[in-house]
């Protein structure tokens, strides 16, 4: 019986020659990604090891990786604390592969472990973060778990009984409509099958608009396979995975492109042609509350956010650019941009787009994860409205439970900065 | 046997559990102040202690989506609440699981604040209205981290079984 990627992933990280969905695991783990959570990692860690008679020891510190990206700069002297104990433990630990707060290595994880090159296909990569399931645009297992079971993880350097999940493979099919692109595709695949849709499962993309797809494309949609439920999103890895790693993530090494096998078992097969495809907006307060953005054009808006592990690629903010140069954000709108990494925002600005962005009126703020969960900068007003190319639009997400937040694509989100209401990238600003 | 004290409709993410704004705060004795803190009146019961342990939240489906903080299962664990929902999205089990809230999935489960509920091993019965409610198993992987106690537990025992290093 053949295998899914996944289920060829898992057997070869616990060596067993084959493995199908619901058999229970100890897949050895290749990274191990947090960012400033790794405070409560550290805790639980120790916590572990109490009484113990042992040392605390990380099982391999090469394979973890900390990132600052959630409050960078520090909002408070309490998330300060946190990031200098997290600090502390890198150096006591000596873990290599450490993001602090920094204009050239910064950035937000889910950006920073694709571009150094610490993500490779057929890797098991695990991260204190929902978001994790980005990393399988590369070919990799990539899924989001808590603090104490990554401490389990730094101890013992395999994820504690694993389910190999089911497979659902999404086959898209067609060329995208200007103007609508990997974003439009995974909130319209949301809606369609709930915020639950995926729930405990794997979501396999294939066909001949994923094969096209650039890897920033790809992290999108891995990106947001979360948001409907799945442990993980993943494309399989081929020539377009292979030029991204040698040319923007210096890797250098041999590359094994797994594939799942032609007979391999999914639990449903989903077809989508992209040919016809509206922009699409999740509207408040549930990413699969999902429409055509014709059903809500015209909704005022005060906030417009472009970034996030999601969409704040240099492609993203190109397109923002392109959209609002030689024009003005809208009066009582702010517009703002923060790209995902310091090597993205170095190239924005060597391009000109960071200066289209700026004289429009547009704020671009430092690489990191900024107003997307509320906690540090950006927040809503009571009763304010957000369209975000961000990822999440729960109740109280940007800060304030009164507060709205539409998602949508950069293409949107530019448009509609100017206007100051949603509107369609295609009729112009 | 305990009494329905809250109930919360589908998709509850963590952030309306344990805002984001307050995940600076991250050790499980310092999380139960924040629990369905944009929600003041049942905020303002737990800190009051007006809330007995053991109490029931009953939610609809996929409790716990979206972030994977922890601080949204150590927030209601601090409290010793019991969930009981319709489904429940994948990290927050997990981390249910691994930091020992009682958490029952029953598809069908209704109930309205202040019923009396009782969890039996294969189904819930709300002895108020003389309903019951099959109970989903969990799922069979997790069940050697519930009885060591957690996952804390669990890994310690693994880690002593190997020679140390």
């Amino acid at each position: 019986m053949g295998m899914t990627i996944v289920e060829k992933i898992l057997a070869r990280a616990s060596g067993q020659a084959a493995v199908k969905a619901g058999d229970v695991l100890e897949p050895k783990v290749d990274l191990a990604m947090s960012h400033e959570n790794a405070a409560l990692v550290v805790n639980q860690f120790l916590e572990i090891y109490k009484d113990t008679g042992r040392e605390p020891r990380v099982w391999d510190p090469s394979r973890v990786a900390i990132i600052f990206d959630h409050r960078v700069p520090a909002e408070s002297p309490k998330t300060a604390t946190n990031q200098k104990k997290v600090r502390e433990f890198v150096a006591r630990h000596m873990i290599s592969k450490f993001h602090d707060i920094r204009g050239d290595l910064g950035g937000i994880c889910h950006q920073i472990l694709p571009e150094s090159g610490y993500v490779r296909p057929g890797a098991v990569v695990v991260g204190t973060d929902s978001h994790t399931t980005s990393h399988g645009a590369l070919g990799a297992f990539a899924f989001g778990i808590g603090a104490t079971e990554m401490a389990s993880v730094w101890t013992l350097g395999f994820a504690v009984n694993i389910e190999v999940p089911a497979t659902i493979k999404v086959v898209v099919s067609g060329t995208f409509p200007a103007m609508v692109g990997p974003k439009d595709l995974i909130l319209h695949i949301i809606g369609k099958i709930s915020s639950q849709g995926a729930n405990y499962r794997v979501i396999e993309f294939h066909g001949d608009t994923i094969k096209r797809m650039s890897t920033s494309g790809r992290l999108v949609i891995c990106n947001m396979s979360v948001e409907a439920g799945a442990t993980s999103g993943i494309v399989p890895a081929d020539e377009e995975t292979v030029t991204y790693l040698r040319e923007e993530a210096g890797v250098k090494d041999a590359l094994d492109l797994v594939q799942p096998d032609g007979d391999a078992v999914y639990q449903q097969v989903i077809a989508i042609d992209v040919s016809a495809l509206e922009p699409q907006i999740a509207c408040p307060h549930t990413v699969d509350n999902v429409k055509p953005l014709a059903a809500v054009a015209g909704t005022r808006v005060n906030q417009v956010v472009i970034g996030s592990c999601t969409n704040g690629r240099l492609d993203d903010i190109a397109m923002a650019a392109s959209l609002v140069r030689g024009k003005k954000v809208a009066q009582n709108t702010r517009m703002l941009v923060f790209p995902a990494s310091g090597r993205i925002y170095q190239r924005a600005l060597d391009a000109g787009y960071i200066g289209d962005l700026m004289r429009a009126g547009a704020v671009v703020m430092n690489p990191g994860c900024g107003p997307c969960l509320g906690v540090h900068e950006g927040a809503l007003g009571d009763g304010e409205v957000a369209l975000s190319t961000t990822n999440r639009n729960f109740k109280g997400r940007m800060g304030n439970p009164t507060g709205e937040v539409y998602l949508c694509s950069p293409a949107v989100a530019a448009a509609s900065a100017v206007t100051g209401v949603i509107t369609d990238p295609r009729r112009g600003a | 046997m305990a009494h329905v004290v809250y109930l919360v409709g589908d998709d509850i993410s963590t952030d309306v559990i344990y805002p984001g704004r307050y995940m600076a705060t991250v050790l499980p004795t310092e999380t139960p102040q924040f629990a369905f803190v944009d929600d003041a009146a049942f905020n303002g019961k737990l800190k009051n202690k007006q809330v007995p342990p053991g109490s029931i939240i009953v939610a609809g489906q996929n409790f716990g989506c979206g972030s994977s903080r922890e601080q949204a299962v150590s927030t209601l664990k601090g409290h010793e609440l019991v969930i009981i929902a319709r489904s429940v999205a994948r990290i927050f089990m997990q981390n249910a699981v691994n930091l020992g809230l009682r958490l029952v999935v029953a598809p069908g489960i209704t109930a309205a604040v202040g019923d009396e509920l009782t969890i039996e091993d294969d189904r819930v019965v709300n002895t108020t209205s003389g309903a019951v409610f099959p109970i989903e198993r969990l799922p069979r992987a997790r069940q050697a981290i519930v009885d060591a106690g957690g996952l804390i537990a669990y890994t310690r025992k693994r880690l002593m079984g190997t020679p140390a290093a």
